[in-house]
Parts: C-alpha cells; sequence; structure tokens
C-alpha cells in the first residue's frame, strides 16, 4: 500500500498512458463501431447477413489474437511495416480499437434497430433516409450509447494481450497498467502487482462515477440504467 | 436548471480533455534519437538494464527501448528488422543468424551462470555440484520439472543439458517433465506452488520475490555457464534500421566503460554478470 | 412543401390509385384499390382491424409502394423523397429532445433554414399551445400533450395532406377533445386531411367523405351524410350497426 500512496511519479506516468491509450482507442473504435453497427442495422445489402454473422464473431476474439494480427502487419516485415509505428503508443491505440469495434457495432445495431422499431416510421414520414435515421435514433438513445462506450473502454483498458504484442511493454514508452502488472506477476512480486490492479480498478471506478454524476437527473426511460 | 448547465459545461470540458490526450498519444515517438532493442526476459527482469541504459543515454544521449521477450522471439523481431539490435544468450541461434546474413558479426559481453532451483527438503536428492547427476536423479525420481518450453536461451540451454546428460528428449521425457510455455518469472512461481525443480538463470532467480521454500541445489557447474551475445541488424537486409545509433550501443557494451557497468551491477552485494567482451 | 390552395371550380387531385394491390410476403393487406384524393377534402377511413385502413394510410402517405397496380402522384413538386405531406401516428414518438428541438429536428429534415426554423418552432408551438412547455424533454410530457406535440410537428412543415392513423384512440376524453379540435381547425383553413378512426362520432363530426374498409377492399366510398344515413352495401351497413352500438363517445 505505501508503495502507492508515495506517489511514484513512474506509476502516475503509466496510469495516464493506460487512459490515454485505451480513451484512444474507444474513441476510434467507436466511430468505425457505431458507423458499422447503424449501417448493418438499417442497410439493405448484398451479404449483410454474412457481416453481422462475422461481427458476432469476432466479439468472441481474443486479445492476443488481435495483437498478433496486428504486430503481423505493422512489422517492417508486414505491409504496413513502412509506417514504423510498432512498438509505439500508436500501434496500442489500432489494436485495442479493432478489438473495441465488433462490441460496439454488435450494441450499436440492437439499439438502432429496437429504436427503430419505436420510432423508424415516424422518422421516415418526416423525410428521414436511413442514414439520417441511424443518426437520430443514436441521438435519441445517446445514454445508451454511453454505456455502451464505458464498457468498451472497460474492455480496453483491462486488456494485456494485444497491448503487450504491439507495444512490447517498453520501460517510459509503451508500459501501461496491464503489461506493468504481468511484468510483476512474473517477475514474483504479487503484491506490487495485486496493488496495481487495484489502483486500475479505482481509476476507472473514478471514470465511472464521474459519468454517472454527469448524468441528467431528469431520468428519461423507466428502465434507466447507467 | 442552472445544475444542468453546470454538468454541461463540464461534459465538454471533459470531452476537450480527452481529445486533447488523445492527440498526445500519437506524437510519441516522434523525434528522439532512439534505437529498439530485442533482449531476453531474463536479462530485463534481472533489473540490469534499469541499472545500465541510463548510463548508456548519459554518455551518448541515445534512449535504448527494450522489448523483452524469449531469445527466439528476439532474434525473431531482429530478423524481420522490427528491431535495431539484439541482445541475447544463445550462441548457436545467433551464429545462425550471422551465417543468414541478418548481423555482420556477433560480440561476446557477458556471462552468467544457470543455477538448478528445488525446493529445499530435495526428494530427488539432486543437490550437489554435478548437473547431470542432478538431473538423472531427477529424471529417475520422476520428481516434477519444470521446463520454460518457450524457445528462450534459457530453454535452450535446459535442453543441452538433458542432451548432454544423454537424454532424449524429443523421444523419452520423464514423467514429471512439464512444458510451460513461459517465461522465467512465471516457471519459478509455478515451481514455487509445485515444489518443483527447474534450470534458471541466476540473475531472475536474485530479484525474484515468490521463492516460498525453493533454493539453489546445483550450482558451479561448467556446463552452466551461460554467454550472451550483441548483434546488430544488418543495414543491408533492413535499410530502415538506426544503423549509426544502434552500433553506437554495441560499441559501448563491449568499451571498457560498458563492462565496468556490466560489473558494478549487483544485487545483495552479488554480482549477476560478468563482462567477457573480447579486446 | 407548398400548402395546398385549391383551384377555384375543380380542385386540384394530389394522387390517384389504380386496381392498387398491396401484400406482406402471404398477407393481402389492400386488393384492388380505387382511389383518387382531392385537395381540400376530408376523408374518414372507417372499418374493423385488419380491414386495411392503415395500409391505405400508409400508401397514399408514401410509407409503402403497392404491389401491383398503379400510384400516380399528380403534383410531383409536393412529393419530397416518395412523401406526401405529414403523417401523425397512432402513439407519438417523440425524441429524447426537448418540445422545441423535437420540432427543429423535423423541420431541418425539411431543409428549413436556421431562421426559419426558429419562427416556425414558435409559430406551431403556440398553435397548439405548447409554447410554455418549449424546452421541457419532450418525453416528460402527457400522452396528450405529445400528440399535440406531433400535431405541431406536422402542421409546422405546412404539409400539402394531413394523415392522422387513429389520433386519438389512446388518449384520455379530455385529450381526445382538444385534438380533434385542432385538427377540426386545420381542416377548416383549408388544410386536406386523411384520417382512419373507429370512432364514428368523431368521422361524423370532422370528415366530408367516408372510406369503409373491408378484407382490404373498399366497400363503400361515399360524402358523409349519404354514408351515416343513406343506403349502404350490406356488409357496410352491419358496420356501421356494430360499431354504433358499442362505441358512444360521440
Amino acid at each position: 500500500m505505501e508503495l502507492i500512496v508515495s506517489g511514484n511519479a513512474a506509476l502516475w506516468q503509466t496510469v495516464a498512458l493506460s487512459l490515454q491509450v485505451s480513451g484512444s482507442a474507444s474513441l476510434m473504435g467507436a466511430v468505425i463501431g457505431l458507423s458499422l453497427g447503424a449501417t448493418l442495422a438499417v442497410g439493405t445489402f448484398p451479404g449483410q447477413r454474412i457481416l453481422v454473422w462475422a461481427m458476432n464473431t469476432l466479439l468472441a476474439m481474443p486479445s492476443v489474437v488481435v495483437g498478433l494480427l496486428v504486430y503481423l502487419m505493422l512489422s517492417r516485415a508486414g505491409p504496413l511495416g513502412s509506417w514504423g509505428i510498432l512498438f509505439t503508443p500508436a500501434a496500442m491505440v489500432i489494436a485495442q480499437s479493432l478489438l473495441v469495434v465488433p462490441l460496439v457495432a454488435a450494441w450499436s445495431r440492437r439499439v438502432v434497430l429496437t429504436a427503430r422499431r419505436e420510432g423508424g416510421d415516424q422518422l421516415a414520414s418526416q423525410g428521414a433516409s436511413h442514414a439520417l435515421q441511424a443518426v437520430l435514433l443514436l441521438v435519441h438513445e445517446r445514454w445508451s450509447v454511453l454505456t455502451l462506450l464505458l464498457t468498451a473502454f472497460g474492455r480496453a483498458i483491462a486488456e494485456v494481450g494485444a497491448v503487450m504484442i504491439v507495444g512490447g511493454n517498453i520501460d517510459g514508452v509503451t508500459r501501461v497498467m496491464t503489461t506493468s502488472i504481468a511484468l510483476e506477476t512474473s517477475k514474483g512480486d504479487l503484491p506490487l502487482a495485486l496493488a496495481l490492479g487495484v489502483v486500475l480498478l479505482a481509476v476507472v471506478g473514478m471514470l465511472n462515477a464521474l459519468v454517472a454524476w454527469l448524468r441528467p437527473s431528469s431520468v428519461s426511460s423507466p428502465e434507466a440504467a447507467v | 436548471m442552472g445544475h444542468h448547465r453546470v454538468k454541461q459545461t463540464w461534459v465538454q470540458r471533459v470531452l476537450l480533455a480527452l481529445a486533447a490526450s488523445g492527440l498526445m498519444v500519437c506524437g510519441v515517438a516522434a523525434q528522439e534519437r532512439f534505437i529498439v532493442l530485442a533482449s531476453t526476459t531474463s536479462t530485463e527482469q534481472s533489473g540490469l538494464f534499469g541499472h545500465l541504459l541510463p548510463l548508456f543515454k548519459q554518455a551518448h544521449g541515445i534512449e535504448v527501448r527494450v522489448v523483452a521477450v524469449g531469445t527466439g522471439q528476439a532474434i525473431d523481431m531482429a530478423r524481420r528488422g522490427d528491431a535495431d539490435v539484439a541482445f541475447v544468450h544463445d550462441t548457436a541461434a545467433e551464429e545462425r543468424f550471422v551465417a543468414e546474413g541478418f548481423s555482420v558479426a556477433r560480440k561476446d559481453v557477458m556471462y552468467n551462470d544457470f543455477v538448478l532451483i528445488g525446493p529445499a527438503d530435495d526428494p530427488a536428492k539432486a543437490q550437489g555440484r554435478d548437473i547431470s547427476a542432478a538431473l538423472s536423479r531427477i529424471a529417475s525420481q520422476s520428481a516434477v520439472f519444470i521446463s520454460r518450453g518457450d524457445r528462450s536461451g534459457t530453454h535452450a540451454a535446459e535442453l543441452r543439458l538433458w542432451q548432454r546428460m544423454g537424454s532424449d528428449l524429443s523421444k523419452n521425457k520423464p514423467a514429471g517433465y512439464r512444458e510451460c510455455g513461459c517465461g522465467m518469472g512465471p516457471a519459478l512461481n509455478m515451481a514455487s506452488s509445485l515444489g518443483a525443480y527447474l534450470i534458471a538463470d541466476r540473475g531472475t532467480w536474485l530479484a525474484f520475490k515468490n521463492r516460498g521454500n525453493l533454493k539453489i541445489l546445483v550450482e558451479g557447474d561448467r556446463s552452466l555457464f551461460n554467454q550472451y551475445g550483441v548483434m546488430v541488424v544488418n543495414p543491408a537486409k533492413h535499410p530502415h534500421v538506426r544503423h549509426a545509433l544502434a552500433q553506437t550501443f554495441a560499441d559501448w557494451l563491449i568499451s571498457p566503460a560498458g563492462q565496468a557497468a556490466i560489473a558494478a551491477y549487483k544485487v545483495g552485494g552479488e554480482m549477476l554478470f560478468f563482462p567477457n567482451a573480447k579486446r | 412543401m407548398t400548402s395546398a390552395t385549391p383551384m377555384t371550380g375543380e380542385a386540384t387531385a394530389w394522387l390517384t390509385l389504380t386496381d392498387v394491390h398491396v401484400s406482406f410476403g402471404a398477407v393481402q393487406a389492400l386488393q384492388g384499390v380505387h382511389f383518387t384524393l382531392r385537395a381540400g377534402e376530408r376523408v374518414a377511413l372507417v372499418g374493423a382491424n385488419g380491414s386495411g385502413k392503415t395500409t391505405l394510410l400508409r400508401l397514399l402517405h408514401g410509407l409503402v409502394a403497392p404491389t401491383s397496380g398503379q400510384r400516380r402522384w399528380l403534383q410531383p413538386q409536393a412529393v419530397h423523397r416518395g412523401i406526401l405531406g405529414a403523417m401523425v401516428f397512432q402513439h407519438p414518438f417523440v425524441l429524447n429532445l426537448s418540445v422545441a428541438r423535437n420540432l427543429a429536428v423535423a423541420f431541418w429534415l425539411q431543409g428549413m433554414s436556421a431562421q426559419q426554423r426558429a419562427q416556425r418552432i414558435e409559430e406551431s408551438l403556440r398553435r397548439v399551445g405548447l409554447w410554455g412547455l418549449a424546452s421541457r424533454p419532450a418525453r416528460t410530457l402527457s400522452g396528450g400533450q405529445q400528440q399535440r406535440l406531433a400535431l405541431a410537428r406536422a402542421w409546422g412543415v405546412h404539409p400539402c395532406v394531413l394523415f392522422l392513423d387513429e389520433p386519438t384512440a389512446s388518449l384520455d376524453p379530455s385529450a381526445k377533445r382538444e385534438v380533434e379540435a385542432l385538427i377540426a381547425e386545420f381542416a377548416d383553413e383549408g388544410l386536406t386531411v386523411v384520417m382512419s378512426t373507429h370512432n364514428l362520432g368523431q368521422a361524423k363530426r370532422l370528415a366530408q367523405r367516408v372510406v369503409y374498409l373491408d378484407h382490404g377492399r373498399i366497400g363503400a366510398d361515399l360524402p358523409v351524410g349519404r354514408f351515416f344515413d343513406g343506403p349502404l352495401p350490406s356488409d357496410a351497413a352491419q358496420f356501421l350497426k356494430g360499431e354504433i352500438g358499442w362505441d358512444i363517445t360521440a
């Protein structure tokens, strides 16, 4: 406990990097995932059912596998090697975004489909195209979407497999909370590893509390539950 | 209503902060002088780099980014050009790497030794100065033995030791032999909780904090000697490597200053690594 | 979208349906429908549940296309993206935004400029008596208020035709009266109105033409006086008797 309270600068740097990497990845993944989910909800095109099946299957994708695939893409021996971003936070953001996309897409598709059953006719009657309907309904359901984004962020910040492989756990550069915990565990320093785990949970807990406070007090739907 | 307004401005501020920090992340790794070093978990976990690299940075102003993985993976990284220099401990694999043209030369830097670790009560009576005798007693008693099984330098050394004793592991594994496919630390964790035997490098053992009732049972046998080498990736194969900076690092390691720094690293008064670069 | 001012003499026709069939998979919702809608008309669609009233409304509005037969828009400039006029549904759907923002979205979808929108929002809300609630979250309004919001949203775009699908069926009596009064006022101002209803008293009060639907076909299409007083085909007559029997909210 004293290890943490002593306010180790390296620790706070690690926490900050975790938040930055997973935060950026959640945002990027959200943009892609929401677009994909909305398209799958309102679109009608050949191969749609296959895409939905693929998206649902990718929900179970292990983070290590995502990490490996991104590593192979970004490796100098791979197609995007010339970008030179392997073992940098940028690669970690990319890997975590990919992890988050199926989650956001699957859920936002559900959200839009359900909302559309209620209000799709009305919006169509007002002249909204399919795409606009999806956007308006996502705005309509923005608190559900926010809960979804928090879930995505949780998945990103808690994962270790992808970020370890593409980041390399480089001290001071790509070491985040989860890879630190893995490192300390493998060094046998279990109390420190556990303590770091508690810090990670506390940070995420504070974020969730902040979001709960920002929510408007007037509950917009009976089953509100963020 | 006012409360609602306050919340709204906070939402905007939070979003702005998120966006700003997101952009910051992409700015990392922009202009500094740095190299990527592929090395092994045992070297990193021993704490050597924490001691050595700041000294190098002070002397030459170059940041060394260490990606610590198993020796096999480290050499693989260098082969793909994802690292600028490799620092591992598997001489045979290193010489193959040079022969394939991925490095111009390998240079000896330092050695440490392996030790046989096992439970204090030593059911297989492995304790002593002879590693082959110890291993054969472990095999005949079917005592639990943890192998890293991960193509690391330590794993390669362990396999050589079994071979020297006359065991062909590909045909006939001893009854207690367990491969975890993991790093040194997790293997030690496993041995600690199972009361098992394993081969470890002294550096990781000295830094390991979860010993339980494990202790060193065999040390000092000549065949437990573990040589480390450094190889700069050949720019002819990978033009993008930061060759000049990487060469500076390799040269520094084998220079008197670098060798002295290695010798100065001690844990509990004991030296972990013994510099032996050829002049 | 321009509002319709009937020409002197012959009223302009909005659309015609010629031998239209509409089916959804195996279900035949409408069969052999011939129909013309003229500007300034006040049409009530009546019939049992499942008779095709809603499908006919949606077909006229543009939400559904004929499976066979022809629907011709006679004033193509009044049709936007295949939709003619505006529609009010039985259960009003309001976005999770303020009352004013709901209208802003609807008006933005119609391509109004920011200034136009601001003006029209105030105008429409005052028209239906909701101006005082403009910044309230729309979902906190009562059922009757939400339906008035839906009317404001529809009227506010100055539609050529106002379609309503059983607009008062889910409302309590006082809300019913308020909504009916508004519809009557809109009709008096010259707005073409097509409304489906279960409430024959309502049909009598508001409509000047009654269309009776039975199993997807038009059973009778008569001026309101003749529908309620004159001789009717037998099934329409049966319907009238049955409905009047137990629907006493006249």
